[in-house]
């Protein structure tokens, strides 16, 4: 096959590929193919795939070439590296686990894989998902596509990256404190933080149990819609999953967002929003305001409280979660815990230490219950919230590595999400002079997935960033 | 210092060379002066949050079902660490 139509495989959305599968285009085996070619090509620039599994792809791909009906038959895709895949390397980005081979799936992986999707490979993040800009990975940085000089944002820094730069369809990403939102806005892609519960945690590896969110990543709304309905649900074996009931995502967009009420809250547009940020998202307003909805001003007072509550409330159960890892059921010993790691398992055991819990980790969690209540407070103003993802565009390679504080600045306007357990949808808003990608999160209430991916859908449809491409 | 950085990885069983410990606690520091904004919040009479969906005594069927497939009385599995 001609190298073009290669290209074109490679361009599509998910909506796009399993269209063009149903109609015969091309088969499962040839997309697949176009796809390992890809990343045999352009993965040593980025970086961004930590395995890729070639001989099972290939043996999916023709297996699903054979088979009928199912949601996402025959379509290539990548899972960030913290899901537990059956015969298949899963690291969570760190050396402890460099060469640990799980011997059970994770519920999402198995739910995909049911539905017919075929796996390309594993995607590289901070280690544990500590971090925002991959810089954490014990396997080497990776890059943005837009910029190899920059950072491609973190923790699911392999995933955005491998969308940008159409190394995969669509992606698996996890967020306890912005690791899906953070890389999608700082790549130029869609990512969705879905509602704590709303899709099942078996099998991934845990970070902070009561914030990990397993999430879509992918080109488009419609796409993210899609694989929600698919991994979405109550998990028998993930006892915080909920029972709410799964609705068909994709068939619930396209409705008008005339009078939708979009609340700007007033803390998140301060002095420490860059400006550029600040004017895309105003654009953004505009064309928002344009379709019909309505814009009100309502306040988060915790704001200032949320780096700070995280980052005791995550290091905390990180610090126990990660106890598991001693040398014995998974490999290396401890002394293979990179450097944020020791830090957050530090942190987290202070915290928590007699003496202290009170001091932190309780007055913590105390703060926690009044971010959820600001977020409800402002939830009777507005249907949906519009924030930035980032201060600032994507940031140089480096600039912040040496200084653990400022990254966690980073991290500002999305943690206080993951404290309310609410969901947050990232979608690209522009670029900013330098050509670097800028992006936006509309937040919902509770389980309002398919309004806030409506409200995505069509500022997507008036505004087409996605079609804008990085030059590799 | 307001950490005790030997201290605290003695209770996180991590081992630590002598410039980690330095560089960590110069760090941990840092941080833990930041998390001093939390003083500021008042949260008198205020519940602690652990959970955000409201849900408690999760039950499923008590009934068992086959996890890893036993033969021959031993759970078969894959091999879980790869080759040297």
């Amino acid at each position: 096959m001609l190298q073009k139509e290669y290209f074109k495989m490679n361009d599509l959305t998910l909506i796009e590929a399993i269209r063009a599968l149903r109609e015969k285009k091309f088969s499962s085996v040839e997309i697949t193919k176009a796809y390992l070619d890809r990343i045999k090509k352009i993965n040593p620039k980025i970086n961004a795939y930590l395995t890729v599994c070639e001989d099972e792809a290939l043996k999916a791909a023709e297996r699903a070439d054979k088979l009928r009906d199912l949601p996402l038959l025959g379509v290539p895709f990548s899972m960030k590296d913290i899901y537990s895949t059956e015969g298949i390397r899963t690291t969570a980005g760190s050396k402890v686990l460099d060469k640990y081979i799980p011997p059970y799936n994770a519920t999402v992986y198995q739910k995909l894989i049911d539905a017919g999707a075929v796996l390309l490979g594993k995607t590289n993040c901070d280690a544990w998902g500590h971090g925002a800009s991959t810089e954490n990975s014990d396997f080497g940085v990776v890059k943005n596509p837009w910029n190899l000089e920059y950072v491609a944002g973190g923790s699911s820094g392999g995933s955005a990256a491998a969308l940008a730069s159409d190394m995969t369809i669509f992606e698996i990403g996890e967020d306890t404190g912005g690791s899906i939102r953070l890389p999608s806005s700082f790549c130029s892609t869609f990512g969705l933080k879905v509602t704590y519960g709303r899709v099942s945690r078996y099998g991934a590896i845990a970070y902070a149990s009561s914030l990990d969110s397993m999430g879509p990543m992918g080109k488009s709304v419609e796409d993210l819609s899609l694989i929600l309905s698919v991994i979405a649900g109550k998990d028998e074996r993930d006892a915080t999953s909920s029972y709410n009931k799964v609705p068909d995502y994709a068939a619930g967009l396209k409705k008008s967002i005339k009078n939708l009420k979009i609340g700007l809250p007033r803390e998140f547009y301060g002095s420490g929003l860059d400006g550029e940020v600040k004017d895309k998202i105003e654009k953004a307003v505009n064309v928002l305001e344009g379709q019909g909805a309505e814009i009100v001003d309502v306040s988060i007072p915790s704001t200032e409280y949320g780096i700070a509550t995280y980052y005791i409330i995550a290091p905390s159960e990180t610090s126990s979660n990660l106890a598991r890892y001693d040398g014995i059921r998974f490999g290396n010993g401890r002394e293979v815990f990179g450097d944020e790691a020791k830090r957050r398992i530090m942190l987290g055991t202070y915290a928590l230490s007699s003496g202290y819990y009170d001091e932190y980790y309780l007055k913590a969690q105390k703060v926690r219950t009044l971010v959820r209540k600001d977020f409800e407070k402002a939830f009777t103003k507005c249907d949906v919230i519009l924030a930035p993802v980032s201060p600032t565009p994507p940031f140089k390679i480096g600039e912040k590595i040496n200084d653990p504080l400022s990254m966690y600045l980073v991290d500002v306007y999305t943690v206080l999400v993951n404290l309310a357990g609410i969901p947050s949808l990232a979608l690209p808003c522009g670029f900013s002079k330098t050509g670097l990608p800028i992006g936006m999160q509309i937040i919902g209430p509770q389980f309002s997935e398919s309004l806030i991916l409506n409200a995505g859908y069509q500022y997507e449809k008036a505004t087409n960033w996605r079609k804008e491409k990085p030059k590799l | 210092m307001k950490i005790d950085v030997v201290k605290v990885a003695k209770l996180a069983n991590l081992p630590l060379s002598k410039e980690e410990e330095e560089k960590y606690a110069k760090q941990l520091s840092q941080i833990l002066d930041y998390m001093e904004k939390l003083n500021q919040a008042d949260t008198l009479g205020v519940e602690a949050t652990s959970s955000v969906t409201g849900l408690s005594n999760v039950m499923r069927e008590d009934e068992t079902e086959v996890c890893i497939p036993i033969k021959k009385g031993f759970y078969v599995t894959k091999g879980v660490f790869q080759d040297e």
